[in-house]
């Protein structure tokens, strides 16, 4: 194949790239956008094997059958609930695979047209050290993050005296390498600059944790594509350059989204420390405060005697895989025509989105799912909200307590409405740390227990009334 | 002061060129996105940024044995997860956002 039609054909690939994701900006074409990503995918794969240099046909189907089955299998059997995690383990591969691209072009710099062994241009030298640091700092912080969503270390932020002069020193050391390595190209240098960055990642990852966690895939994601394109840039290929540029701008936005549903600036949350065992004493303090309790009859008498009802959903449904027992629930109240629907708060989960897939799957029509500027004006005209598994983002605090570390978040205005059904497993304070106000509210009836064995018994009680 | 000679700079400037303009591209689509997709986002853009796996066949490409060759094969291993994991774990969440008919 001529090197000018392979190229027409990349040009192509990455169009398709871009009706992909210009398909996500509605339910009913996305599914479209998806395969139009596949079909992109598919020819630059092909395209890619037609070109004189690739020949390998044999080990590079084994290589493609190893990896497609082994993905395949882990597509296929996930939980929705898990998503976060997958996501995180996705993205730690393409920042390993980055890694082992970087050290192909270093080891064959003539398959690339980059050089020979020992003399590749300079510019490319560069190149190629920028997509190995970024790709093995998306490889750690990646694994990292997976080990912190899947609960194999602590969740909690983790912080250290001088954590910000190490991470700056670090990004110095790796600097300077790379200046070496330009000037010198010495083999050592590269896997030195691939340890550094992996330690790198690591340290920037281990500050942020709990509620932070969204911003972190989001960023993971964008670096992944940061890494395809300093690849690109190594290779010279405008595919990789424009698909990196896509993801890793797509990823910027989602983590601008998140820091902003959390009224926090993307600096601080990558400086980290947030959330966790802190502002404990506050809750000690507070404890002297009053509640009312109430059980799964209670809620259903209140439920059932209302016209309509907000439904504000939190990571704890997952944790709890609620969600089934939840639409079950809702179901019974809409066929006594009350008017159900869904507050997702832009945070809520672990991954941006998180809340609708978890909807979605326990088949919520998306027309009942509304996100905080849409939902928030009908809180007052709501007789009952019912809070499930959501915490932080409903703390009335943020708005007027100005000493409170979550002060400035915009939260679903769930005070607002008659009753307020609060499902939760004791008086804890959520992931920021931070006391809710509205357990203590007159209006507030507490719903004490696991979220799936609630909305199963609210059933049961709404079935015998 | 230049410190590197870029001895192909005109085959940078128009990566570059490629790269600022395809950022713009990146940064209109995205904002267009619906909220409640930003999971599926994700994941196909995970999905999508595997297309570095065209590197990789280039490595792993020739016939000869060389350290660059397994470096390659390692990618396309890695990639080709990321492909098919990406994709149809894409397809499996959005095929669950689906508007339901009425008394279901």
């Amino acid at each position: 194949m001529s090197s000018d039609l392979t190229l027409i054909l990349y040009l192509i690939s990455a169009v398709l790239f871009i009706f992909s994701l210009r398909g996500l900006s509605h339910p009913e074409s996305s599914r479209r956008g998806n395969i139009y990503g596949i079909a992109g995918m598919a020819l630059a794969v092909i395209t890619t094997l037609s070109t004189k240099i690739v020949i390998n046909y044999f080990e590079i189907s084994i290589a493609i059958i190893i990896g497609g089955s082994i993905g395949t299998l882990i597509a296929l059997r996930i939980k929705m609930t898990a998503l976060p995690q997958l996501v995180a383990a996705f993205h730690s591969l393409v920042g390993l695979a980055a890694v082992f691209v970087a050290a192909a072009a270093f080891y064959r710099p003539e398959a690339f047209g980059i050089g020979n062994f020992g003399d590749i241009h300079r510019s490319s030298l560069v190149e190629m050290s920028i997509g190995l640091f970024i790709g093995a700092v998306t490889f750690s912080g990646s694994v990292l993050a997976f080990c912190k969503l899947q609960g194999l270390v602590s969740g909690n932020p983790v912080t250290f005296k001088f954590q910000h002069a190490l991470n700056g020193l670090l990004l110095l050391v790796i600097l300077i390498l790379i200046l070496f390595f330009v000037a010198n190209e010495i083999e050592s240098y590269f896997w030195i600059i691939v340890i550094i960055s992996i330690l790198f990642g690591i340290l920037v990852v281990i500050p942020i944790g709990g509620a932070d966690m969204p911003v972190v895939i989001s960023m993971l994601n964008s670096y992944s594509g940061w890494a395809a394109c300093g690849i690109g840039f190594t290779l010279s290929n405008n595919l990789l350059i424009i698909t990196g540029a896509l993801v890793g701008s797509s990823g910027a936005i989602l983590s601008y989204i998140m820091s902003k549903g959390m009224n926090r600036s993307i600096i601080s949350v990558i400086l980290g420390g947030f959330g966790g065992e802190q502002s404990q004493t506050q809750s000690e303090k507070d404890s002297d405060k009053t509640f009312r309790q109430g059980n799964a009859e209670d809620a259903a008498y209140i439920l059932k005697n209302s016209e309509s009802v907000i439904i504000v959903p939190g990571y704890g449904m997952a944790v709890a895989q609620a969600q089934h027992a939840l639409r079950e629930m809702c179901d019974i109240l809409k066929r006594e025509k009350i008017k159900v629907r869904y507050a997702i708060h832009p945070v809520a989960g672990r991954m941006p989105g998180h809340m609708n897939v978890l909807l979605a799957e326990a088949n919520v029509s998306y027309d009942e799912v509304l996100e905080l500027e849409e939902i928030n004006p009908d809180f007052p005209m709501t007789e009952v909200s019912f809070v499930i598994g959501a915490n932080d983002v409903t703390n009335p605090s943020a708005k007027s307590d100005k000493s409170s570390p979550i002060y400035g978040m915009p939260i679903l205005d769930v005070e607002r409405s008659g009753t307020v059904l609060f499902v939760k497993r004791s008086l804890a304070t959520g992931y920021s740390g931070v006391d809710n106000d509205l357990f203590y509210r007159n209006n507030t009836t507490m719903l004490f227990g696991d979220a799936k064995k609630m909305c199963e018994d609210i059933v049961k009680s709404l079935d015998n009334i | 002061m230049e410190i590197f000679e870029f001895t192909n700079s005109s085959v940078f400037i128009s990566g570059l060129t490629v790269f600022v303009l395809a950022c713009f591209i990146g940064y209109y689509v995205v904002w267009s996105v619906t909220p409640a997709l930003h999971s599926p986002l994700m994941s196909v853009t995970n999905a999508i940024s595997s297309v570095i796996i065209v590197g990789a066949l280039y490595a792993a490409g020739p016939l000869d044995n060389n350290i660059a060759k397994i470096f390659g094969l390692i990618a396309v291993v890695l990639a080709s997860v990321n492909i098919f994991g990406g994709f149809i774990v894409t397809y499996r969440m959005l095929s669950m956002f689906k508007k339901k008919t009425k008394n279901k």
